[in-house]
Protein backbone atom coordinates (compact mmCIF):
# COMPACT_ATOMS: atom_id res chain seq x y z
CA UNK A 1 0.00 0.00 0.00
CA UNK A 2 1.04 3.57 -0.46
CA UNK A 3 4.18 4.75 -2.19
CA UNK A 4 7.69 3.29 -2.52
CA UNK A 5 10.69 5.63 -2.57
CA UNK A 6 12.92 4.36 -5.39
CA UNK A 7 15.35 7.29 -5.15
CA UNK A 8 14.98 10.19 -2.70
CA UNK A 9 17.13 12.67 -4.66
CA UNK A 10 19.37 15.10 -2.73
CA UNK A 11 16.82 15.79 0.03
CA UNK A 12 13.13 15.01 0.18
CA UNK A 13 11.21 15.72 3.38
CA UNK A 14 7.71 15.27 4.75
CA UNK A 15 6.38 18.74 5.53
CA UNK A 16 3.03 20.31 6.37
CA UNK A 17 2.37 23.84 7.63
CA UNK A 18 4.47 23.15 10.73
CA UNK A 19 3.95 23.36 14.47
CA UNK A 20 3.58 26.90 15.73
CA UNK A 21 3.54 27.98 19.34
CA UNK A 22 6.23 25.72 20.87
CA UNK A 23 9.22 28.04 20.70
CA UNK A 24 9.19 28.43 24.51
CA UNK A 25 10.03 24.70 24.69
CA UNK A 26 12.90 25.10 22.24
CA UNK A 27 11.13 23.82 19.13
CA UNK A 28 11.19 25.68 15.82
CA UNK A 29 8.03 25.94 13.71
CA UNK A 30 9.32 23.87 10.74
CA UNK A 31 6.89 23.19 7.91
CA UNK A 32 7.13 23.88 4.19
CA UNK A 33 9.48 26.75 3.29
CA UNK A 34 7.17 27.74 0.42
CA UNK A 35 3.87 27.43 2.25
CA UNK A 36 1.78 28.87 -0.55
CA UNK A 37 2.92 26.15 -2.96
CA UNK A 38 2.18 23.33 -0.51
CA UNK A 39 -1.24 24.85 0.15
CA UNK A 40 -1.89 25.03 -3.59
CA UNK A 41 -0.83 21.41 -4.18
CA UNK A 42 -3.02 20.23 -1.29
CA UNK A 43 -6.01 22.25 -2.46
CA UNK A 44 -5.72 20.83 -5.99
CA UNK A 45 -6.17 17.24 -4.78
CA UNK A 46 -8.90 18.17 -2.31
CA UNK A 47 -6.77 17.91 0.82
CA UNK A 48 -7.20 20.18 3.81
CA UNK A 49 -4.52 22.86 4.14
CA UNK A 50 -2.93 20.98 7.03
CA UNK A 51 -2.22 17.75 5.09
CA UNK A 52 1.42 16.72 4.79
CA UNK A 53 3.16 16.63 1.42
CA UNK A 54 6.70 16.17 0.20
CA UNK A 55 9.22 19.00 -0.10
CA UNK A 56 11.59 17.96 -2.88
CA UNK A 57 14.89 19.82 -3.02
CA UNK A 58 16.29 20.12 -6.56
CA UNK A 59 14.39 17.12 -7.98
CA UNK A 60 16.04 13.72 -8.30
CA UNK A 61 13.12 12.02 -6.55
CA UNK A 62 11.64 8.82 -8.03
CA UNK A 63 8.48 7.33 -6.48
CA UNK A 64 6.55 4.17 -7.40
CA UNK A 65 2.87 4.24 -6.50
CA UNK A 66 1.48 0.98 -5.13
CA UNK A 67 -1.97 2.49 -4.62
CA UNK A 68 -3.93 4.53 -7.15
CA UNK A 69 -4.24 8.18 -6.17
CA UNK A 70 -4.34 11.77 -7.36
CA UNK A 71 -1.27 13.95 -7.11
CA UNK A 72 -0.44 17.61 -7.72
CA UNK A 73 2.97 19.28 -8.00
CA UNK A 74 3.53 22.98 -7.26
CA UNK A 75 6.43 25.26 -6.34
CA UNK A 76 9.56 24.76 -8.43
CA UNK A 77 9.10 24.40 -12.19
CA UNK A 78 10.77 21.62 -14.13
CA UNK A 79 10.09 18.35 -15.86
CA UNK A 80 7.98 15.96 -13.79
CA UNK A 81 7.14 12.71 -15.55
CA UNK A 82 4.67 9.93 -14.89
CA UNK A 83 5.83 6.69 -16.55
CA UNK A 84 8.09 8.84 -18.72
CA UNK A 85 5.41 11.27 -19.93
CA UNK A 86 5.55 14.84 -18.69
CA UNK A 87 2.66 15.89 -16.44
CA UNK A 88 1.35 19.43 -16.02
CA UNK A 89 2.31 21.28 -12.85
CA UNK A 90 -0.25 23.02 -10.65
CA UNK A 91 -2.95 20.55 -11.63
CA UNK A 92 -4.42 17.34 -10.17
CA UNK A 93 -3.23 14.25 -12.06
CA UNK A 94 -4.54 10.67 -11.59
CA UNK A 95 -1.90 8.03 -10.80
CA UNK A 96 -2.45 4.30 -11.43
CA UNK A 97 -1.00 1.48 -9.32
CA UNK A 98 2.57 0.73 -10.42
CA UNK A 99 3.10 4.19 -11.91
CA UNK A 100 6.52 5.81 -11.52
CA UNK A 101 6.80 9.54 -10.85
CA UNK A 102 10.13 11.27 -11.59
CA UNK A 103 11.30 14.79 -10.76
CA UNK A 104 14.04 16.37 -12.90
CA UNK A 105 16.22 19.20 -11.63
CA UNK A 106 13.92 22.25 -11.77
CA UNK A 107 14.59 25.10 -14.20
CA UNK A 108 12.96 27.69 -11.94
CA UNK A 109 12.88 27.67 -8.17
CA UNK A 110 14.44 25.14 -5.81
CA UNK A 111 11.73 23.08 -4.09
CA UNK A 112 8.87 21.14 -5.62
CA UNK A 113 5.86 20.38 -3.43
CA UNK A 114 4.01 17.12 -4.04
CA UNK A 115 0.56 16.58 -2.58
CA UNK A 116 -1.07 13.15 -2.67
CA UNK A 117 -4.81 12.85 -2.17
CA UNK A 118 -5.31 11.99 1.51
CA UNK A 119 -1.93 13.41 2.50
CA UNK A 120 1.36 11.68 3.36
CA UNK A 121 0.89 9.66 6.52
CA UNK A 122 3.48 9.94 9.27
CA UNK A 123 3.37 10.19 13.07
CA UNK A 124 2.47 13.64 14.37
CA UNK A 125 4.49 15.59 16.88
CA UNK A 126 2.54 18.40 18.52
CA UNK A 127 -0.05 18.29 15.77
CA UNK A 128 2.37 18.38 12.84
CA UNK A 129 4.06 15.81 10.59
CA UNK A 130 6.85 18.20 9.58
CA UNK A 131 10.51 17.28 9.65
CA UNK A 132 12.67 19.69 11.65
CA UNK A 133 16.24 19.50 10.36
CA UNK A 134 17.63 21.42 13.35
CA UNK A 135 16.30 19.27 16.20
CA UNK A 136 15.92 16.06 14.19
CA UNK A 137 12.29 15.80 15.32
CA UNK A 138 9.62 14.62 12.91
CA UNK A 139 9.93 12.06 10.08
CA UNK A 140 13.45 11.25 8.84
CA UNK A 141 14.43 12.45 5.35
CA UNK A 142 13.25 10.00 2.69
CA UNK A 143 15.61 7.11 1.88
CA UNK A 144 15.61 4.55 -0.94
CA UNK A 145 13.25 1.69 -0.17
CA UNK A 146 11.06 3.67 2.24
CA UNK A 147 7.35 2.99 2.11
CA UNK A 148 5.18 6.07 2.53
CA UNK A 149 1.63 5.65 3.74
CA UNK A 150 -1.19 7.66 2.25
CA UNK A 151 -3.40 9.24 4.88
CA UNK A 152 -7.08 9.99 5.00
CA UNK A 153 -6.82 13.78 5.34
CA UNK A 154 -9.62 14.55 2.97
CA UNK A 155 -11.29 17.88 2.56
CA UNK A 156 -14.09 18.95 4.79
CA UNK A 157 -15.02 22.20 6.44
CA UNK A 158 -12.59 24.98 7.17
CA UNK A 159 -9.58 24.08 9.25
CA UNK A 160 -9.71 25.31 12.80
CA UNK A 161 -6.02 25.92 13.04
CA UNK A 162 -3.87 28.00 15.34
CA UNK A 163 -3.57 30.92 12.95
CA UNK A 164 -5.56 32.76 10.34
CA UNK A 165 -3.43 31.30 7.58
CA UNK A 166 -4.81 27.89 8.46
CA UNK A 167 -8.43 28.97 8.39
CA UNK A 168 -9.01 28.01 4.80
CA UNK A 169 -11.11 25.20 3.44
CA UNK A 170 -9.94 22.97 0.62
CA UNK A 171 -12.17 24.80 -1.83
CA UNK A 172 -10.18 28.02 -1.55
CA UNK A 173 -7.46 27.27 -4.10
CA UNK A 174 -4.48 29.60 -3.66
CA UNK A 175 -3.21 31.42 -6.73
CA UNK A 176 -0.34 29.99 -8.72
CA UNK A 177 2.82 32.01 -8.18
CA UNK A 178 5.57 31.42 -10.71
CA UNK A 179 8.82 30.10 -9.28
CA UNK A 180 11.66 32.65 -9.42
CA UNK A 181 14.04 32.69 -12.38
CA UNK A 182 17.47 31.82 -10.94
CA UNK A 183 19.10 34.30 -13.33
CA UNK A 184 17.12 37.24 -11.97
CA UNK A 185 17.16 38.99 -8.62
CA UNK A 186 14.28 38.37 -6.23
CA UNK A 187 12.86 41.17 -4.11
CA UNK A 188 12.14 40.65 -0.43
CA UNK A 189 10.53 43.23 1.89
CA UNK A 190 12.04 43.81 5.34
CA UNK A 191 11.02 45.70 8.48
CA UNK A 192 13.31 46.97 11.23
CA UNK A 193 14.55 44.31 13.60
CA UNK A 194 14.98 44.68 17.37
CA UNK A 195 18.71 45.47 17.12
CA UNK A 196 18.73 47.74 14.06
CA UNK A 197 20.34 50.38 16.32
CA UNK A 198 23.38 48.13 16.84
CA UNK A 199 24.51 49.04 13.32
CA UNK A 200 25.70 52.29 11.78
CA UNK A 201 23.32 54.27 9.60
CA UNK A 202 25.20 53.27 6.51
CA UNK A 203 24.56 49.58 7.24
CA UNK A 204 20.78 49.89 6.84
CA UNK A 205 21.25 51.78 3.58
CA UNK A 206 23.68 49.09 2.47
CA UNK A 207 21.26 46.34 3.46
CA UNK A 208 18.50 47.73 1.26
CA UNK A 209 20.58 49.02 -1.66
CA UNK A 210 23.22 46.43 -2.40
CA UNK A 211 22.53 43.20 -4.27
CA UNK A 212 23.08 40.17 -2.04
CA UNK A 213 23.83 36.65 -3.23
CA UNK A 214 22.42 33.47 -1.68
CA UNK A 215 25.26 31.28 -0.42
CA UNK A 216 25.46 27.55 -1.18
CA UNK A 217 25.66 26.99 2.62
CA UNK A 218 21.95 27.83 2.89
CA UNK A 219 19.46 25.26 4.13
CA UNK A 220 16.09 25.02 5.93
CA UNK A 221 17.64 26.57 9.04
CA UNK A 222 18.87 29.73 7.37
CA UNK A 223 19.48 31.49 4.07
CA UNK A 224 23.06 32.77 4.20
CA UNK A 225 23.87 35.91 2.28
CA UNK A 226 27.07 37.04 0.63
CA UNK A 227 27.79 40.71 -0.04
CA UNK A 228 29.59 43.69 1.45
CA UNK A 229 29.57 43.15 5.23
CA UNK A 230 27.37 45.28 7.51
CA UNK A 231 29.07 47.20 10.30
CA UNK A 232 28.07 46.74 13.90
CA UNK A 233 28.68 49.77 16.12
CA UNK A 234 28.28 48.01 19.46
CA UNK A 235 30.79 45.46 20.58
CA UNK A 236 29.32 44.00 23.77
CA UNK A 237 27.93 40.47 23.77
CA UNK A 238 24.22 40.15 23.24
CA UNK A 239 22.63 37.73 25.73
CA UNK A 240 20.72 35.06 23.75
CA UNK A 241 17.23 36.24 22.83
CA UNK A 242 14.20 34.85 21.03
CA UNK A 243 14.49 34.77 17.26
CA UNK A 244 11.58 35.14 14.86
CA UNK A 245 11.05 33.43 11.54
CA UNK A 246 12.59 35.72 8.91
CA UNK A 247 15.07 37.39 11.28
CA UNK A 248 18.23 38.72 9.60
CA UNK A 249 20.79 37.79 12.21
CA UNK A 250 24.20 39.37 11.71
CA UNK A 251 27.24 37.56 13.16
CA UNK A 252 30.63 39.31 13.54
CA UNK A 253 31.41 38.58 9.87
CA UNK A 254 28.77 41.20 8.98
CA UNK A 255 27.07 38.79 6.56
CA UNK A 256 23.42 38.19 7.52
CA UNK A 257 21.62 34.87 7.77
CA UNK A 258 17.84 34.91 7.26
CA UNK A 259 16.24 32.48 9.71
CA UNK A 260 13.95 30.02 7.93
CA UNK A 261 11.44 27.44 9.22
CA UNK A 262 13.91 25.21 11.14
CA UNK A 263 15.72 28.15 12.77
CA UNK A 264 17.01 28.02 16.36
CA UNK A 265 14.44 29.58 18.70
CA UNK A 266 17.08 31.75 20.35
CA UNK A 267 20.29 33.33 19.14
CA UNK A 268 23.07 35.56 20.37
CA UNK A 269 23.73 37.83 17.38
CA UNK A 270 21.88 41.09 16.72
CA UNK A 271 18.91 41.10 14.34
CA UNK A 272 18.99 44.13 12.05
CA UNK A 273 15.82 43.40 10.09
CA UNK A 274 12.98 40.91 9.69
CA UNK A 275 11.61 39.61 6.39
CA UNK A 276 7.85 40.02 5.87
CA UNK A 277 5.97 36.76 6.35
CA UNK A 278 4.51 36.95 2.86
CA UNK A 279 7.97 37.11 1.28
CA UNK A 280 9.44 34.06 2.99
CA UNK A 281 7.94 31.73 0.36
CA UNK A 282 9.95 33.23 -2.48
CA UNK A 283 13.09 33.08 -0.34
CA UNK A 284 12.43 29.33 0.05
CA UNK A 285 12.60 29.05 -3.74
CA UNK A 286 15.83 31.07 -4.19
CA UNK A 287 18.77 29.05 -5.47
CA UNK A 288 22.40 29.25 -4.37
CA UNK A 289 23.96 32.08 -6.37
CA UNK A 290 20.62 33.86 -6.81
CA UNK A 291 20.66 37.61 -6.31
CA UNK A 292 18.42 39.01 -3.58
CA UNK A 293 17.35 42.62 -3.04
CA UNK A 294 15.88 43.76 0.24
CA UNK A 295 13.34 46.57 0.25
CA UNK A 296 12.54 48.40 3.46
CA UNK B 1 11.23 48.39 26.74
CA UNK B 2 9.38 47.27 23.62
CA UNK B 3 11.51 46.72 20.54
CA UNK B 4 10.12 46.31 17.00
CA UNK B 5 10.63 42.88 15.49
CA UNK B 6 9.12 42.82 12.01
CA UNK B 7 5.42 42.86 11.23
CA UNK B 8 4.28 40.13 13.64
CA UNK B 9 6.42 40.22 16.79
CA UNK B 10 7.70 42.43 19.60
CA UNK B 11 10.78 41.93 21.74
CA UNK B 12 10.39 43.08 25.34
CA UNK B 13 13.70 44.00 26.97
CA UNK B 14 14.03 43.73 30.75
CA UNK B 15 16.83 44.70 33.14
CA UNK B 16 17.69 41.21 34.40
CA UNK B 17 16.79 37.54 34.35
CA UNK B 18 14.66 37.63 37.51
CA UNK B 19 12.54 40.36 35.89
CA UNK B 20 12.18 38.17 32.80
CA UNK B 21 10.93 35.24 34.88
CA UNK B 22 8.42 37.41 36.74
CA UNK B 23 7.21 39.15 33.57
CA UNK B 24 6.91 35.84 31.70
CA UNK B 25 4.86 34.37 34.54
CA UNK B 26 2.71 37.51 34.51
CA UNK B 27 2.12 37.28 30.75
CA UNK B 28 1.36 33.58 30.65
CA UNK B 29 -0.86 33.72 33.72
CA UNK B 30 1.35 31.18 35.44
CA UNK B 31 0.51 28.44 36.24
CA UNK B 32 -2.24 28.33 33.59
CA UNK B 33 -2.29 30.11 30.28
CA UNK B 34 -5.77 31.57 30.37
CA UNK B 35 -4.64 35.17 30.11
CA UNK B 36 -3.01 34.89 26.68
CA UNK B 37 -5.11 36.70 24.06
CA UNK B 38 -6.20 34.91 20.92
CA UNK B 39 -3.75 35.49 18.08
CA UNK B 40 -0.62 35.28 20.23
CA UNK B 41 1.55 32.48 18.85
CA UNK B 42 4.71 32.32 20.95
CA UNK B 43 5.90 33.85 24.21
CA UNK B 44 9.61 33.07 24.43
CA UNK B 45 11.60 34.04 27.51
CA UNK B 46 15.39 34.35 27.27
CA UNK B 47 18.19 35.83 29.38
CA UNK B 48 17.09 39.51 29.24
CA UNK B 49 14.11 39.47 26.92
CA UNK B 50 10.68 38.04 26.20
CA UNK B 51 9.81 37.59 22.52
CA UNK B 52 6.12 37.69 21.63
CA UNK B 53 4.96 36.65 18.17
CA UNK B 54 1.42 37.04 16.91
CA UNK B 55 -0.82 36.47 13.92
CA UNK B 56 -1.72 39.92 12.51
CA UNK B 57 -4.85 38.36 11.01
CA UNK B 58 -6.22 37.67 14.50
CA UNK B 59 -4.83 40.49 16.65
CA UNK B 60 -3.49 43.95 15.80
CA UNK B 61 -0.01 45.16 16.76
CA UNK B 62 -1.66 47.86 18.92
CA UNK B 63 -3.62 45.24 20.88
CA UNK B 64 -0.46 43.19 21.43
CA UNK B 65 1.42 46.32 22.53
CA UNK B 66 -1.37 47.16 24.96
CA UNK B 67 -1.30 43.63 26.43
CA UNK B 68 2.49 43.73 26.83
CA UNK B 69 2.50 47.19 28.41
CA UNK B 70 -0.24 46.46 30.95
CA UNK B 71 0.94 42.98 31.97
CA UNK B 72 1.92 42.85 35.63
CA UNK B 73 4.95 40.87 36.67
CA UNK B 74 3.75 37.98 38.81
CA UNK B 75 5.21 37.88 42.31
CA UNK B 76 7.69 35.04 42.51
CA UNK B 77 5.63 33.18 45.08
CA UNK B 78 7.36 30.06 46.31
CA UNK B 79 5.52 26.88 45.45
CA UNK B 80 2.69 28.63 43.63
CA UNK B 81 2.90 26.71 40.42
CA UNK B 82 4.06 23.50 38.82
CA UNK B 83 6.87 21.85 40.70
CA UNK B 84 8.94 19.16 39.02
CA UNK B 85 11.04 16.77 41.10
CA UNK B 86 14.09 15.28 39.39
CA UNK B 87 15.81 12.26 40.92
CA UNK B 88 19.54 12.49 40.40
CA UNK B 89 22.32 9.99 40.89
CA UNK B 90 25.18 12.32 41.84
CA UNK B 91 28.72 11.41 40.86
CA UNK B 92 29.16 12.73 37.32
CA UNK B 93 32.63 12.92 35.75
CA UNK B 94 33.11 16.55 36.88
CA UNK B 95 31.68 16.27 40.42
CA UNK B 96 35.03 16.10 42.19
CA UNK B 97 36.65 18.87 40.14
CA UNK B 98 33.59 21.14 40.44
CA UNK B 99 33.42 20.69 44.21
CA UNK B 100 37.09 21.50 44.44
CA UNK B 101 36.64 24.64 42.33
CA UNK B 102 33.86 25.83 44.64
CA UNK B 103 35.83 24.98 47.76
CA UNK B 104 33.22 22.45 48.85
CA UNK B 105 33.24 18.75 49.58
CA UNK B 106 31.32 16.62 47.10
CA UNK B 107 28.65 16.01 49.75
CA UNK B 108 28.32 19.76 50.36
CA UNK B 109 27.94 20.43 46.66
CA UNK B 110 25.20 17.78 46.41
CA UNK B 111 23.49 19.22 49.48
CA UNK B 112 23.54 22.72 47.98
CA UNK B 113 22.21 21.46 44.63
CA UNK B 114 19.35 19.51 46.24
CA UNK B 115 18.50 22.15 48.86
CA UNK B 116 18.18 24.93 46.29
CA UNK B 117 14.89 25.80 44.68
CA UNK B 118 15.47 26.13 40.94
CA UNK B 119 13.34 28.08 38.49
CA UNK B 120 13.08 27.15 34.81
CA UNK B 121 13.97 30.49 33.21
CA UNK B 122 14.03 29.68 29.50
CA UNK B 123 14.57 26.94 26.93
CA UNK B 124 17.14 26.67 24.21
CA UNK B 125 19.92 24.55 22.82
CA UNK B 126 17.68 21.49 22.24
CA UNK B 127 13.97 20.74 22.67
CA UNK B 128 13.31 20.09 26.36
CA UNK B 129 16.49 21.77 27.58
CA UNK B 130 15.80 24.48 30.16
CA UNK B 131 18.16 26.89 31.87
CA UNK B 132 17.52 26.61 35.63
CA UNK B 133 18.41 29.45 37.99
CA UNK B 134 18.41 29.77 41.75
CA UNK B 135 18.57 32.69 44.15
CA UNK B 136 22.02 32.16 45.66
CA UNK B 137 25.33 32.30 43.84
CA UNK B 138 27.10 29.42 45.59
CA UNK B 139 27.10 27.14 42.53
CA UNK B 140 28.53 29.39 39.82
CA UNK B 141 31.17 27.54 37.84
CA UNK B 142 32.80 28.15 34.45
CA UNK B 143 32.16 25.86 31.51
CA UNK B 144 34.74 23.22 30.72
CA UNK B 145 37.70 24.51 28.70
CA UNK B 146 37.14 21.81 26.12
CA UNK B 147 33.53 20.81 25.48
CA UNK B 148 32.79 17.10 25.32
CA UNK B 149 31.84 15.81 21.90
CA UNK B 150 29.10 13.63 23.42
CA UNK B 151 27.35 14.26 26.72
CA UNK B 152 24.98 11.37 27.58
CA UNK B 153 21.23 12.05 27.75
CA UNK B 154 20.08 12.69 31.34
CA UNK B 155 23.36 14.31 32.41
CA UNK B 156 22.85 16.98 35.07
CA UNK B 157 25.26 19.88 34.76
CA UNK B 158 26.30 23.31 35.98
CA UNK B 159 27.58 26.25 33.92
CA UNK B 160 27.70 29.93 34.82
CA UNK B 161 24.65 30.78 36.93
CA UNK B 162 22.68 27.85 35.49
CA UNK B 163 21.95 24.22 36.12
CA UNK B 164 20.51 22.06 33.36
CA UNK B 165 19.74 18.54 32.20
CA UNK B 166 20.67 17.23 28.76
CA UNK B 167 17.43 15.85 27.19
CA UNK B 168 19.41 13.89 24.60
CA UNK B 169 22.98 12.95 23.85
CA UNK B 170 24.77 15.96 22.38
CA UNK B 171 28.05 17.86 22.48
CA UNK B 172 28.33 20.09 25.52
CA UNK B 173 30.63 22.05 27.79
CA UNK B 174 28.78 21.98 31.11
CA UNK B 175 30.28 20.55 34.31
CA UNK B 176 28.55 17.19 34.81
CA UNK B 177 27.72 16.40 38.44
CA UNK B 178 25.14 13.63 38.08
CA UNK B 179 22.53 11.98 35.93
CA UNK B 180 18.80 11.30 35.89
CA UNK B 181 16.61 8.70 34.22
CA UNK B 182 13.75 11.22 33.88
CA UNK B 183 12.55 11.71 30.29
CA UNK B 184 13.05 15.44 29.66
CA UNK B 185 11.55 15.23 26.18
CA UNK B 186 8.95 12.65 25.17
CA UNK B 187 7.61 13.34 21.70
CA UNK B 188 4.70 10.92 22.20
CA UNK B 189 3.18 13.09 24.95
CA UNK B 190 0.77 15.97 24.46
CA UNK B 191 3.23 18.14 26.45
CA UNK B 192 6.58 16.64 25.40
CA UNK B 193 8.72 18.82 27.69
CA UNK B 194 8.94 17.63 31.32
CA UNK B 195 10.10 21.08 32.45
CA UNK B 196 8.66 24.27 30.98
CA UNK B 197 9.68 27.88 31.51
CA UNK B 198 8.13 29.18 34.73
CA UNK B 199 8.23 25.79 36.50
CA UNK B 200 9.93 25.23 39.84
CA UNK B 201 12.43 22.36 39.90
CA UNK B 202 13.79 20.43 42.85
CA UNK B 203 16.61 17.92 42.62
CA UNK B 204 16.50 14.92 44.97
CA UNK B 205 19.09 12.21 45.46
CA UNK B 206 18.01 8.95 43.84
Amino acid sequence: MGIVVVNPGPLTLVEDLGRQGWAALGLSPSGALDRQSLRLANALVGNPATAAGLEILLGGLRLRFVTASYVAVAGAEGSVTLNGAEIPLNQAVPVAPGAVLDFAVPLFGLRYYLAVQGGIDAPRLLGSRSTDMLSGEGPAPLASGDHLGIGSDLGGGPELGAGSDLVTGPLAVPAIRRAPDPARAITVRVDRGPRADWFDHDSWRQLVTQGWTLSADSNRIGARLVGRPLKQTRTEDLPSEGMVLGALQVPPSGLPTVFLADHPVTGGYPVIAVVRRADLDVLGQARPGQRIRFVG
Amino acid sequence: MLLPCGDSAFLVELPELSAVVAYYRGLTGFPGDMSIPQGIIDVVPAARTVLVTFDPGLITPAEVRDWLETAQPAAAVVGSGREVRIEVTYGGPDLAETAQYLGLSEAELVRLHTASEWTAAFSGFAPGFVYLVTTHEGLRVPRRNTPRTAVPAGSVGLAGEFSGIYPRSSPGGWQLIGSTTAALWDASKAHPALIRPGDTVRFVEA
